[in-house]
């Protein structure tokens, strides 16, 4: 499996973690990854929201430099480059007078994309919808019974429409947790937004956002949350101490990329895996999956029905 | 010929975009036009005379009216004709309103599409054969599909006045969703107490075949002779000999979640009655649950059975019945609120729908009648309650519900009544009680002390973030009154579910030859005038599924599918389509494309002449066949070959006069 | 109905793809319901489509809904009107800064963001912060100073992005796409 690989601004500084761990990843499952020579940044949120035709030639410049004959689909680790890549490719696609625009501002640097020849993805859905949570669990070497992962999805993995996952009620992330054997909660926070850039705007606007979402996280002793996005990673980590001191709490919980829980399972090396560049230490996390009791065998026993209590309604199936 | 031309007005509707008078002068002088007139309204008594009078006084032997869509006066334009001794066949319509008047806003131009219109008309009716109607005798019989309250009235008028009648119902028992419901608003009054009675009387009238735990297979036939086939679904019980000591059900021991008549709240054991009042009163064994089916063990049940009812090898029976009509009131589902993740139901224990909390204050549910949260125990303080849930929103139902802000409003009041120190919040959009003493109820609730807030609730989350909060679940809002984002903390949050078609109800339509709406609920003749009448003759619908309605509502619809249905018994017999297909029989090579086109199942194929045949009764004139037989054998009366050409070259050669269009050679 | 043109109203409808379906919002309060910023805007959301419905221009210009707006979505998925309510906000950020009506940091945000990404190519949070804040608020970035030291720390922050091998080309090609764009 080859993929275009676009790592986005941050992967060089932030989230160096996060692109070596997929990188890491992407070899244990076959997944070969072919870096865009020479891409740009794809103007995050801000481009867009202030002049609208030059932020998709930004980002058409990236999807132009993709050899679509030899990789037909790019990879992005992080959310928001995901969101912009599918963006303007879609966008390009449905309006004409866009596609012929941003293709005129492209010839001005010797360069052309034809809407639809590169599809985006983001990194967690080719994990588990191409490679699929079957290969996973054959290389795994090590379950993370024992921990109590809390995934956090973001906003932009499944909206805001016909991406890879549910707006309001996404499982991708929740079934690889479950999948490498980790207790994976029903987060109800889970699509809901970081804050993004607000953080640089309105600290009281964001520290407000972050602590909602850690004390969610935190009523549900997770061990860690588990991203898939730099952004939502920087924020959480980051600002975790700064919320502390605006809400008088004390969260200390790790906030991990998916591809550095999953470097576990698979027995790599926890060393090698980053985590110490979390400003929340992972320390906590790791000891106690170390220490963790094989899981016990007879844990499943049967609940036996309240006498009083009136019946739950079964979850939908997703 | 002598053809007679007919332009209305229909006040403005016509004569505000077309020059009528003008389209009249043209057409007086069109080839063999005898009479041209222009009138304010030709369906009118007057209207209709003044074609009466000039067939006698003309001698005229083709009437055309250029007026609205066939659809709506056809049959009135033809009964003109035939009064005055013309076969109603030599009537043509030209509808310059639909297709014209309505969609242009240029009189010029719409004038012109008229006369183009008029003149097709007068060129097709000249090629009109006179056709005659035939009549069908009228089986007295009625099938009644659906037991719910609506199916219930109009099963008992129909019974009433004399004639027989089939209900099928699907559950063990009749009552439909309004034998789940406690109050009905707005009079409060204890549905069941109003509905065993009715249920009683349907159950033994000496008129009415009650068949519960069936469905209709198949329908066959067409209006006045429908042959049905039914399944009795097998009980496992001898209705002969049980006699409804509920023994059974005491002593087997398994017990599950009732999906169905306790929306999930209670529990219900394999073999079961839904309800104490149920009609009729034999229980079934659910064979999914019951040991004895799944494992081969158990029998409990045949053992404490006083009269051996108990019947294990029973088969499912199939019935065929012959009706003449056929009522279809097979209601509604509750939307299925797990669709909206951001409202946790079946994530918080204390989240409920509209129906469980029906079931919930009833004092024959699950709790007694008791509000409790969802551990049985503990009493809500405080309680939400969230209007459309599931309607008026594009990606669930775009349409209202329209019963659920009452039923909202009667959940506050319920609340108000049995926790008089609870707080209740109804977050609403807008708070609509359009009927006799609804808005009144409202106002009742006003004084109640319910808190309304203008907004459509957009989550709720059990992540407290202060200690008010704590232990709650927390619903977030905008207050659009005061244009604030709110957070309520609530003990119990309940979610006013709207009312969809039902999930099989493509299906069902299917087996009755009916269509359904672009929501799946049953399309009727017209929305206004025609709302319990379907497209086929003979099939009625009514209630709920014909579009979300309340109580009263569906019982008036109930009825007045009954009327429908009587007059059409008491008439005896029934015109059938006279314009019908026919099969050239010189032609036809035998292929049958047309069997397999026709809709209706009205093409037999005649094995001994290997030639195909319309059977007239059946027919409706649709026209699929002709499109699809490859030896261009059939003829449909009234729409052939001839007639449609004529009716092009008329308005083709119409337009050349007046714009110089060249006809293409 | 014909819409005052030029209005607000007017330029969301005809220049916005699916624009016209503003047309269509039923004041419901799902949108500032759902919105993780609508504290602290001075008009959310829906408010916001009530000024645009009455023409109050000047007023919605100068709000700060828009720049408050974390572009999340959560409005534009839940409407049940289907409304794109996030792009409107794209728009309406557009429109004010065309008007030169905007009382907020954001905008000079948003400036040097795209100021970055004009001169190396690329970008990175946190340099960005440090330029923002400098320029903006030096109060805030001594504030911020502990937890940049942090980052700096664990290899998170570099002073200043990798510039791209053919800027050039990215330069000849957002001249042109803003040559048009105008
Ligand atoms: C929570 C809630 C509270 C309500 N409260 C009130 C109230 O207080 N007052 C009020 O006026 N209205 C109230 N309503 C509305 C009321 O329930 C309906 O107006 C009424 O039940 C409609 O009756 P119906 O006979 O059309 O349909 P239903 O009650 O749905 O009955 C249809 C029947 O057809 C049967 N059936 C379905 N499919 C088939 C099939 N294929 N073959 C055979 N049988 C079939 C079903 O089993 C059912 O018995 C409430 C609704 C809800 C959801
Ligand atoms: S045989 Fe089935 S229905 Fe009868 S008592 Fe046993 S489980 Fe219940
Ligand atoms: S009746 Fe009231 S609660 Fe039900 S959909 Fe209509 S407005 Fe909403
Ligand atoms: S959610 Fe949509 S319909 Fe409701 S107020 Fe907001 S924009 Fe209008
Ligand atoms: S996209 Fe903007 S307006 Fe919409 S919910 Fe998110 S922050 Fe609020």
């Amino acid at each position: 499996m080859k993929y275009a690989w676009y790592p986005g601004c941050s992967a060089e500084g932030n989230s160096f973690a996060y692109d070596e761990t997929s990188r890491m990843i992407a070899e244990a499952l076959g997944i070969e990854f072919q870096e865009i020579d020479d891409w740009n940044c794809c103007g995050a949120t801000e481009y867009f929201s202030v002049n609208q035709l030059p932020a998709y030639a930004l980002v058409a410049r990236n999807l132009a430099l993709i050899n679509a004959e030899e990789t037909p689909q790019v990879i992005a680790p992080c959310s928001a480059c995901y969101i912009n890549l599918k963006k303007t490719d879609e966008k390009m696609a449905k309006y004409e007078q866009l596609n012929t625009e941003v293709n005129v501002a492209l010839a001005a640097g010797n360069l052309s994309y034809e809407p639809g020849a590169v599809k985006s993805r983001h990194f967690l859905d080719v994990v588990c919808n191409d490679v699929g949570y079957e290969a996973v669990k054959e290389k795994m070497t090590q379950s993370l019974a024992g921990l109590t992962l809390v995934p956090y999805y973001g906003c932009y993995m499944g909206r805001p429409e016909d991406n890879f996952d549910h707006p309001e009620r996404p499982q991708t992330m929740d079934t690889l947790l479950k999948t490498l054997g980790a207790d994976v909660p029903d987060y109800s926070l889970k699509t809901i937004c970081c804050g993004g850039h607000m953080t640089q705007l309105s600290a009281e606007a964001s520290l407000r956002i972050l602590r909602h979402l850690l004390e969610g996280a935190n009523q549900l002793n997770a061990d860690a949350m588990v991203v898939g996005c730099p952004m939502c990673q920087l924020n959480l980590d980051a600002y975790q101490k700064d919320v502390n001191s605006a809400y008088k709490t004390n969260y200390q919980i790790p906030i991990v990329y998916f591809s550095q829980v999953m470097g576990l399972a698979f027995g790599m090396d926890p060393e090698t895996l980053m985590f110490e560049r979390g400003i929340v230490s992972s320390k906590a996390m790791l000891e106690k999956w170390l220490t963790a009791e094989p899981a016990s065998k007879k844990r499943r026993r049967r609940e036996k029905r309240d006498k009083n209590a009136l019946p739950m309604p079964k979850q939908l199936e997703s | 010929m002598k053809k007679g031309v007919y332009i209305c007005h229909c006040g403005s509707n016509i004569a505000g975009t077309v020059d009528v008078e003008e389209v009249s002068k043209w057409a007086d002088d069109l080839e063999d036009v005898a009479i041209s007139r222009d009138y304010k309204f030709m369906c009118s008594s007057l209207g209709q005379e003044l074609i009466e009078k000039d067939i006698e006084e003309y001698g005229l032997d083709r009437v055309v009216v250029a007026s609205c869509s066939p659809h709506m006066h056809e049959s009135t334009f033809r009964g003109a004709c035939q009064r005055a001794g013309l076969n109603p066949y030599f009537m043509e319509m030209a509808n310059i309103r639909e297709h014209c008047s309505w969609v242009h806003k240029d009189k010029e131009a719409g004038t012109e599409k008229s006369k183009a219109l008029v003149a097709a008309a007068l060129s097709r009716v000249g090629h009109h054969e006179p056709l005659v109607i035939q009549y069908a005798p009228v089986d007295k019989n009625t099938l009644v599909v659906g037991g719910g309250i609506a199916g219930i009235q109009a099963a008992l008028e129909i019974a009433n006045s004399g004639y027989h009648v089939y209900l099928v119902e699907r559950e063990p028992s009749i009552g439909g969703h309004m034998s789940q419901l406690d109050k009905t608003f707005p009079t409060l009054d204890c549905s069941a107490c109003i509905l065993t009675p009715r249920m009683f009387e349907a159950g033994n009238h000496e008129n009415i075949t009650l068949l519960t735990y069936s469905e209709v297979e198949n329908v066959d036939g067409y209006i006045g002779n429908f042959e049905v086939r039914i399944r009795k679904r097998a009980r496992a019980i001898d209705e002969e000999a049980c006699t409804g000591c509920g023994l059974c059900e005491e002593k087997c021991p398994i017990s599950v979640v009732d999906d169905v008549f306790e929306a999930g709240l209670g529990y219900r054991k394999a073999v079961y009655r839904p309800f104490p009042q149920a009609v009729p009163k034999y229980p079934v064994i659910d064979r999914e649950n019951c040991t004895w089916y799944q494992k081969g063990k158990c029998r409990l049940c045949e053992k404490v059975c006083p009269t051996d009812a108990i019947d294990f090898e029973q088969e499912d029976e199939i019935l065929e019945v012959k009706v003449g009509n056929i009522i279809v009131a097979t209601g509604y589902d509750a939307f299925d609120a797990r669709r909206i993740p951001q409202y946790g139901y079946g994530r918080y224990p204390n989240v409920f729908t509209g129906l469980e909390f029906e079931r919930m204050t009833n004092a024959a549910g699950p709790t007694t009648g008791k509000v409790v949260l969802r551990d049985g125990v503990n009493v809500p303080e405080s309680v939400a309650i969230i209007h459309c849930v599931g309607s008026r929103d594009k990606k669930y139902n775009e349409y209202c519900s329209a019963v659920c802000c009452m039923y909202s409003l009667k959940f506050a009041h319920m609340v108000h009544d049995k926790l008089p120190d609870a707080k209740v919040y109804n977050f609403y959009i807008d708070i609509r009680t359009p009927a006799k003493g609804y808005e009144e109820f409202y106002h009742r609730l006003l004084e109640e002390g319910t808190i309304f807030i203008r907004g459509r609730a957009a989550s709720i989350s059990d992540v407290a973030l202060t200690v008010e909060e704590e232990g709650k679940l927390i619903v977030t809002a905008e207050d659009t009154l005061i244009g604030e984002q709110r957070r309520i903390p609530v003990d119990m949050a309940i979610l006013s579910t709207g009312l969809e078609a039902r999930h099989d109800s493509q299906e069902v339509a299917r087996t009755f030859s009916i269509s359904i709406d672009k929501n799946g609920f049953f399309r009727e003749r017209h929305p206004k005038l025609d709302p319990v009448a379907t497209m086929t003759g003979g099939v009625f619908i009514a209630g709920a599924a014909q579009g979300p309605r309340d109580i009263p509502s569906s019982v008036a619809q109930g009825a007045a599918a009954a009327a429908r249905v009587l007059s059409i018994i008491d008439k005896g017999e029934v015109e059938m389509e006279a314009a019908t297909a026919e099969v050239n029989d010189l032609t036809c090579v035998g292929c049958r494309m047309c069997v397999i086109s026709c809709p209706y199942e009205a093409i037999d194929y005649l094995e001994d002449r290997q030639k195909a045949e319309v059977n007239r009764a059946l027919c409706k004139g649709c026209g699929t066949c002709v499109a699809a037989c490859p030896s261009k054998s059939i003829t449909l009366h009234h729409f052939t070959d001839q007639e449609l050409m004529a009716q092009m070259t008329g308005a083709m050669n119409a337009l050349f006069e007046i714009d110089g269009v060249l006809m293409p050679a | 109905m014909t819409l005052e043109p030029n209005s607000v109203y007017e330029k969301i409808i005809t220049e916005l793809p699916d624009g016209e379906k503003l047309k269509s919002c039923l004041q419901c309060g799902n949108c500032t319901g759902s919105c993780p910023s609508a504290t602290d805007m001075d008009y959310a959301p829906r408010g916001l489509f009530a000024l645009i419905a009455a023409g109050q221009d000047e007023k919605v210009l100068r709000a700060n809904t828009f720049w408050y707006c974390v572009s999340c979505y959560q409005c534009t998925v839940r409407c049940p009107q289907e409304i794109p309510i996030t792009d409107i906000m794209y728009h309406l950020k557009h429109q004010a800064i065309e008007k030169g009506l905007y009382t907020t940091d954001a905008k000079d945000f948003s400036g040097t963001f795209i100021g970055m990404v004009e001169h190396f190519g690329r970008s990175f949070e946190l340099g960005l912060a440090a330029g923002f804040h400098l320029l903006h608020h030096p109060l805030e970035s001594v504030k911020m100073a502990p937890m940049a030291l942090g980052m700096m720390s664990r290899g998170r922050l570099k002073l200043l992005p990798k510039r791209i091998k053919n800027m050039g080309q990215l330069r000849a090609i957002l001249d042109k796409a803003k040559e048009i764009g105008a």
